[in-house]
């Protein structure tokens, strides 16, 4: 109890007043929570089906998921504004797979998905300012304006790619690397159930389990690819089996802790050298396809809001840390407030800085060459290209 | 697309979101409603795949329109564009006809980054086998796809995201349910006395806007619209820069080995290079992967500006 007040006032000491209120009640460190069974493809045993979540772990996921929450809803608005243009898929209701994910590896893994790529790039290191940045097309942003919402980049995160499933065997090569350099590195390899029936994704499991790879194929099936259902696109829809001789589990990905807990699993295979293995995430997206599909001509609305209602993530989370002493409603309220504000001044970031500077329209062709000169419209324009 | 259906049972689509979608672009709104599961076909994300299949089934005497959701997903499928459809009758001295459409937007659009703004034009235009066609309005849409259809030979039609919005008013001839484009005949869009100024697809546009801007200052561009990248009548090109002496070409695609590279590689091999008064110049895209941004993405594209500077070099201006 002494030690729960101490490091509680502590806390205090470094918040404004306003927080003193809050941190004088005392919380739990940590709780245990019932997680779904995974089911299971050729494995003998799954990850726990329960899960320890620490107050600090907890408020981390809970400030993550809300910040990916509200990045996507700010990217909406300002996609109606005509201020993001192009491209804009949104991954709002999804925050548990990439947020649970990430908590499952360490930053030196690797981790590369296709377009609907926002909540990756954040949970993946780049700040909210970068990100809105790049999505207004302008110079702050973390490709410099070049790349758009698709194509966006950080440290041992691999965007971001636009073409269906050609992220998949890109990830496979990836932990081809991992493997190559035997630091016991793994990649995350995210696609979809869309993109689950590409072929490439196929010559990539072959590949991987016959390399021994140490990739683990994540499908993000959020039920819907673009405005096809699953049943209308799969002769199976039991992803986490299309592996075949791959071992799979198919896991709750509107749960932070199942999808933690799945990835820790997964990734200790592949670390041990057992090859790849593939994860469904059972998921959903509240927007449509992009912002150009309203996303309520192939699914109900009545089926959008009973998701919302029986399944966010954001609220089975925070119902788990009220409900067991890890947080106060106050406080993830301290949280929103907090979240809001960042997003709000990152938009405002985003929206005042400038278009990156035409010059650099021929920037970054070639890598470490000597600098050269770029062709425009006609003979008369051009352009130098800098490395 | 409806008339060829009606007309034509053997004729049937497939592509991502054709049918239930109504289109991802809303071109083939209303004919799953019309034409049921049988004709219009809904297909997994799997070009190389369904591209295959639609191959396979114009072997078999079907004459299938493939739609790839964008040109730049048909890279994906191009090797059955290529080796199966274009090569087949050739390989086969004559046997094996392969009437097969493929069709989809091709080239930029607006804001929709490297990967989604590829211009396949010069690509599939390289190809012998192949029938390349790109319209630019409502008229070349409509009577380009029916001969495409029609044709027993594969064609690939190239048609622009942009321009799908966008409303002509169609001529009487055109309204009727035979009304043809014939692939291989270019179109002159403005006559004109001093430049020949010969484009395709969205870009048409541009060099008429070009043209009418030069009108004021006395110079009178022939724009010629080419509806076909293959086999490209050249000779209409000829026709007109004998007549102007001079010749600018617009394209969307990147300037090496482009459309414009080949017009004027031909122009040099035939009779119309006598009449030149100065060399032909080229309006392409920018020799960049298309950035997002908007003023490079602006700066990437052939504007109508760049037309009416290449112009006024070309004639010494």
């Amino acid at each position: 109890m002494l030690a729960a007040v101490s490091r509680v006032l502590a806390g205090a000491a470094r918040k404004p007043a306003s927080r003193v209120l809050v941190a004088s009640r005392s919380f739990a460190s940590d709780a245990t929570f019932e997680i779904r069974k995974c089911d299971l493809h050729r494995l003998e045993e799954g990850p726990p089906e329960t899960a320890v979540l620490t107050r600090e772990d907890g408020l981390r996921y809970y400030k993550m998921m809300q910040t990916v929450r509200r990045l996507e809803l700010k990217a909406d608005q300002l996609y109606k504004q005509k201020i993001i243009r192009g491209f804009c898929h949104l991954c709002d209701g999804q925050e548990a797979c990439c947020v649970g994910l990430e908590a499952g590896i360490n930053p030196t893994d690797h981790l590369i998905t296709a377009y609907r790529a926002h909540g990756f790039t954040f949970t993946r290191g780049l700040t909210v300012r970068e990100i809105l940045a790049e999505l207004t097309g302008r110079r702050g942003g973390c490709a410099k304006g070049k790349g758009g919402s698709m194509h966006m980049y950080a440290k041992n995160f691999y965007g971001g790619n636009g073409i269906v499933g050609a992220q998949v065997p890109l990830g496979a090569g990836i932990a081809l690397a991992c493997k190559y350099n035997g630091k016991e590195e793994v990649c995350l390899t995210l696609y979809g159930d869309g993109a689950a029936n590409q072929g490439q994704i196929f010559e990539a499991y072959n590949m991987a389990a016959l390399w021994k790879l140490p990739c683990i194929f994540i499908c993000e099936n959020n039920r819907y690819g673009m405005g096809t259902s699953v049943e209308r696109a799969a002769a199976s829809t039991d992803y986490y089996k299309r592996g075949d001789f791959i071992p799979g589990l198919r896991v709750d990905g509107m749960d932070v802790l199942c999808v933690r807990e799945a990835t820790k699993f997964a990734a200790a295979h592949c670390r041990a050298g057992k090859g790849p293995i593939l994860m469904e995430l059972q998921t959903y997206r509240y927007h449509g396809h992009s912002m150009s599909d309203p996303g309520v001509s192939y699914r109900t609305r009545e089926e959008i809001q009973e998701v919302r209602s029986k399944s966010d993530p954001i609220m089975l989370l925070k119902d788990r840390m009220v409900n067991n002493d890890l947080a106060s409603v106050e406080e993830l309220k301290e949280i929103d407030v907090e979240v809001r504000k960042e997003i709000e001044d990152a938009a405002q970031f985003a929206t005042a800085d400038p278009e990156p500077p035409l010059e650099e329209l021929g920037y970054h062709i070639y890598c470490n060459d000597p600098p050269f000169e770029v062709r425009g419209a006609n003979q008369w324009i051009k352009f130098k290209s800098v490395s | 697309m409806d008339e060829e259906l009606e007309r034509d049972e053997k004729v049937f689509l497939l592509g991502e979101e054709v049918a239930q979608y109504d289109g991802a672009y809303k071109v083939s709104r209303g004919l799953w409603k019309k034409y049921g599961d049988k004709r219009i076909i809904d297909t997994p994300i799997s070009e190389m795949g369904f591209a295959g299949i639609a191959v396979g089934a114009a072997m078999a005497g079907l004459r299938p329109i493939c739609e790839f959701m964008t040109f730049n997903f048909s890279m994906q499928a191009i090797d059955q564009v290529i080796n199966s459809a274009a090569k087949t009758y050739y390989m086969s001295a004559g046997l094996q006809p392969v009437p097969i459409v493929f069709r989809g937007p091709n080239g930029a659009s607006a804001g929709v980054a490297a990967q989604h703004s590829q211009c396949f034009a010069a690509w599939y235009g390289h190809c012998p086998g192949l029938k390349v066609v790109s319209p630019w309005n409502s008229e070349d849409a409509k009577g380009l796809i029916k001969s495409a259809i029609r044709d027993n030979n594969p064609v690939v039609m190239l048609e622009n995201e942009l321009m799908y919005g966008v409303a002509f008013e169609l001529p009487e001839a055109a309204q009727s349910k035979d009304f043809l484009v014939p692939i291989g005949k270019a179109k002159i869009e403005r006559p004109g006395t001093h430049i020949t100024v010969v484009s395709h697809s969205r870009p048409v546009g541009h060099c008429l806007e070009a043209a009418t801007v030069l009108s004021k200052e006395g110079i009178e561009c022939e724009v010629i619209n080419m509806r076909t990248i293959r086999p490209m009548d050249i000779e209409t090109i000829e026709a007109s820069v004998m007549k102007t002496n001079h010749l600018v070409t617009v394209e969307g695609g990147w300037p090496q080995f482009g459309v414009g590279a080949e017009i004027s590689a031909r122009i040099m091999e035939g009779p119309a290079f006598n009449y030149l008064d100065a060399p032909a110049v080229r309006v392409t895209g920018a020799d960049v992967p298309m950035p997002y941004a908007k003023i490079l993405e602006d700066n990437s594209v052939p504007q109508v500006k760049d037309i009416i500077f290449a112009i006024k070099k070309a004639l010494n201006i």
